[in-house]
């Protein structure tokens, strides 16, 4: 667990990547920038890679090769050192137990080059060095022999356990994601990481709990597992508090950092669209009409992002929504896909075109298929109407969605018109109104009269045939 | 707004007490209130439920204008905590927000009406007035929620429940006209009744709003959730 705290303390990247970094660097052209902490070890003007087991081509845990880029050696000869010292009571084992255990693995983003070569040879070196030991334990007298059998199983359990969380850092890193405690070890790696890990912990158990059994009589191992359990137990419980208090910081980091992503999301949304209108505002501040469109549709905007279905207080409601595919067709507004979010998108439309102030009530809401879509269409044609004639700066607009039907007002308080004074070329009203309604089963009632304002009143059956 | 000209000869002004939590918005509500002297005092303002509390048991408005949305509650928690003790001032919800929730539950927690901030000062001044005078102050968009929630939905609690308080055709009707954006004189002509008769259907919607056991209305956010 130590262990991986330290790696975790390291982790971050800003401390590691830079170095790193400089390294790929300074190993090409050797300027003269080096890395403090590998300064003392190593020569005065030869900047050297900081030790970092490496990544790819590696056997075990990659510290052969880490060395060697540190020590600038050949690969071969760390490996060929290692396997000889294991053959010394098994040296060379616990030597490379311990530097996998302290050096921090290299970050992911530093491409290495894989040699398939070196690979074969460093894959029989290992066997020699078992070999080595089993002679060296089997033939020497000394306390090593005895241990070998037990040890060999811990470490093969530790080797399990370890590689594990190796692979657990790894796939953390490559992803970025966050993970608590217990994922340290299991990490995302599902069933087989699990497995490994337990299969791991109890190799070692079993190497303990045999080392023990070897070298000491039963009731005094007795003894010795009692003491073991109980002492556990006991620093289990002291460091509880202690236990609970990290687990609690771990949760309070998270949700400080969730917390802080979001202020910043919002804080950048309101550069980008609050700050940056009132900034043109105050530019355009002479401009009576623009000034209102931009604050109409800023304001429009803004609600969408705070209020709307896919806004930022209403995502529940948005996953909620059955996802029935709207049919589109061509030229619509094709982001929305219920009547609300298409009239409300429509509106913002005419309300920025003609820089009109068009406002909105809508009852209910129902998915938008062909024939909605010609009776919103109409509707809009209305709204452009009112808005190029009616010489009002407002026009209202209800929709109301029932079982039976689907109404649609529009409406203005301009100055209206007398119906048979419309000159026959006009085709907006007939056309874009009165015959797409007409076309989709619906109906159209216009009332108007001059000084009187003027409403369009669409009507369509939900349920008349769709053919 | 027909009644205008009838109040404004009226001799003491309609004393306003203005909640807010920002400063610059009762600023802006102030001085156009102002501006109209003669028919209605600002007496007081409070940027808090705390303030806005303290502030109408000290003063007594007529008529406390109330924002929607507030930190500690907004203005259904201000509505809980001074209504009981103080029942003879009205209050009229003013808000930015388009989330019903919210405006359904100032409503329902005892508001006179409801009016968006984009309002004229005219029309705010004359939604003021009429709260005081008893009247129920819907704007299209507050009709709009209100249709919404009396609405019969697939999936919504059935309707013929004899228990449930349900809005009358003709109350119906004239939340439509509403919605529409018909002003109360063009209500009362499109359905061939008066004035009056508009004003008490639309009274009697408040009530039914506010008074409603309808349980679709008050878990009416859950229910537009899962639409």
């Amino acid at each position: 667990m130590a262990v991986q705290a330290d790696r975790e303390g390291r982790q971050p990247v800003p401390d590691d990547a830079p170095v790193d970094d400089a390294h790929r660097i300074t190993q090409r052209v050797a300027p003269a920038r080096r890395d403090p902490r590998v300064g003392g070890a190593g020569g005065e003007n030869t900047p050297r890679p900081t030790l970092r087991r490496r990544r790819s081509s590696r056997v075990v845990a990659g510290v052969a090769g880490g060395l060697a880029d540190h020590l600038k050696v050949d690969v071969l000869w760390v490996r060929v050192v290692i396997t000889l010292l294991a053959g010394v009571d098994g040296l060379g084992v616990v030597l490379y137990a311990a530097l996998w255990a302290l050096v921090p693995q290299r970050p992911v983003d530093v491409p290495e080059a894989v040699n398939s070569r070196q690979r074969t040879q460093a894959l029989g070196l290992v066997v020699l060095g078992f070999g080595l030991v089993v002679a060296t334990t089997s033939f020497g007298s000394g306390w090593s022999g005895r241990l070998f059998f037990p040890a060999s199983v811990g470490l093969i359990g530790a080797f399990l356990v370890w590689r594990e969380a190796d692979e657990t850092q790894r796939r953390r890193w490559a992803q970025g994601a966050r993970t608590g405690v217990a994922e340290v070890f299991i990490g995302n790696g599902g069933r087989g990481a699990v497995v490994r890990s337990l299969t791991g912990a109890g190799l070692v158990l079993t190497g303990i709990i045999v080392l023990l059994a070897n070298s000491l009589s039963l009731a005094r191992l007795q003894f010795a597992l009692l003491s073991v359990i109980v002492t556990l137990v006991g620093a289990a419980v002291l460091t509880l508090p202690w236990w609970l208090r990290l687990v609690r910081d771990l949760d309070e980091e998270r949700r400080v950092r969730i917390r802080t992503e979001e202020r910043a999301e919002i804080a950048a949304h309101l550069h980008d669209s609050v700050l940056q209108t009132l900034a043109l505002i105050q530019k355009q501040a002479e401009n009576d009409k623009e000034v209102r469109r931009l604050a109409r549709s800023q304001e429009r905007q803004l609600r969408t992002w705070l209020y709307g279905a896919t806004g930022y207080g209403g995502s529940s409601r948005a996953s909620a929504e059955p996802d029935a595919e709207a049919s589109p067709s061509a030229g619509e507004p094709a982001s929305a896909r219920t009547l609300a979010a298409l009239i409300s998108e429509v509106c913002g439309e005419v309300e920025d075109t003609f820089a009109i102030k068009v406002q909105q009530v809508v009852v209910g809401d129902c998915e938008v298929d062909d024939r909605v879509l010609a009776a919103v269409w109409a509707a809009r044609e209305a709204m452009v109407n009112a808005a190029k004639h009616a010489e009002v700066g407002e026009v209202s607009v209800f929709v109301e969605v029932e079982p039976a039907q689907v109404e649609l007002f529009v409406r203005d308080r301009g100055k209206g018109f007398d119906t048979s004074t419309v000159p026959g070329d006009r085709h907006g009203l007939a056309d874009s109104i009165h015959g797409r309604m007409e076309r989709h089963g619906g109906t159209v009632r216009l009332r108007t009269a001059p000084g009187e304002g003027t409403e369009v009143a669409l009507r369509l059956p939900r349920t008349a045939d769709k053919r | 707004m027909n009644n205008t000209e009838d109040t404004a000869a009226q001799a003491r002004p309609v004393r306003v007490f203005l909640v807010d939590d920002h400063a610059l918005f009762r600023t802006g509500a102030k001085a156009e209130l102002t501006n109209a002297t003669g028919v209605i005092e600002v007496i007081g303002e409070a940027g808090s439920v705390g303030e806005a509390v303290a502030g109408i048991g000290h003063f007594q408005p007529d008529v406390v204008l109330l924002d929607v949305h507030m930190p500690d509650g907004g203005g259904a928690e201000v509505l809980r905590r001074v209504r009981k003790s103080h029942p003879d001032v009205v209050f009229l919800a003013l808000s930015v927000s388009d989330a019903a929730e919210d405006v359904i539950a100032v409503i329902r927690a005892g508001a006179r009406g409801y009016v968006t901030k984009t309002i004229s000062a005219r029309e705010l001044v004359d939604a003021v007035v009429r709260v005081h005078h008893g009247d129920a102050v819907f704007s299209p968009r507050l009709a709009g929620f209100v249709l919404d929630a009396f609405a019969d939905r697939p999936g919504a609690a059935p309707i013929n429940d004899p228990e449930l308080d349900l809005l009358t055709p003709r109350e119906r009707d004239v939340l439509r006209l509403l919605a529409r954006g018909y002003a109360y004189k063009e209500i009362a002509a499109e359905l061939f009744i008066s004035v009056k008769t508009v004003e008490t259907h639309v009274s009697s919607v408040l009530r039914k709003t506010q008074l409603s056991n309808r349980y679709e209305l008050s878990r009416w956010a859950t229910d537009r959730r899962l639409i």
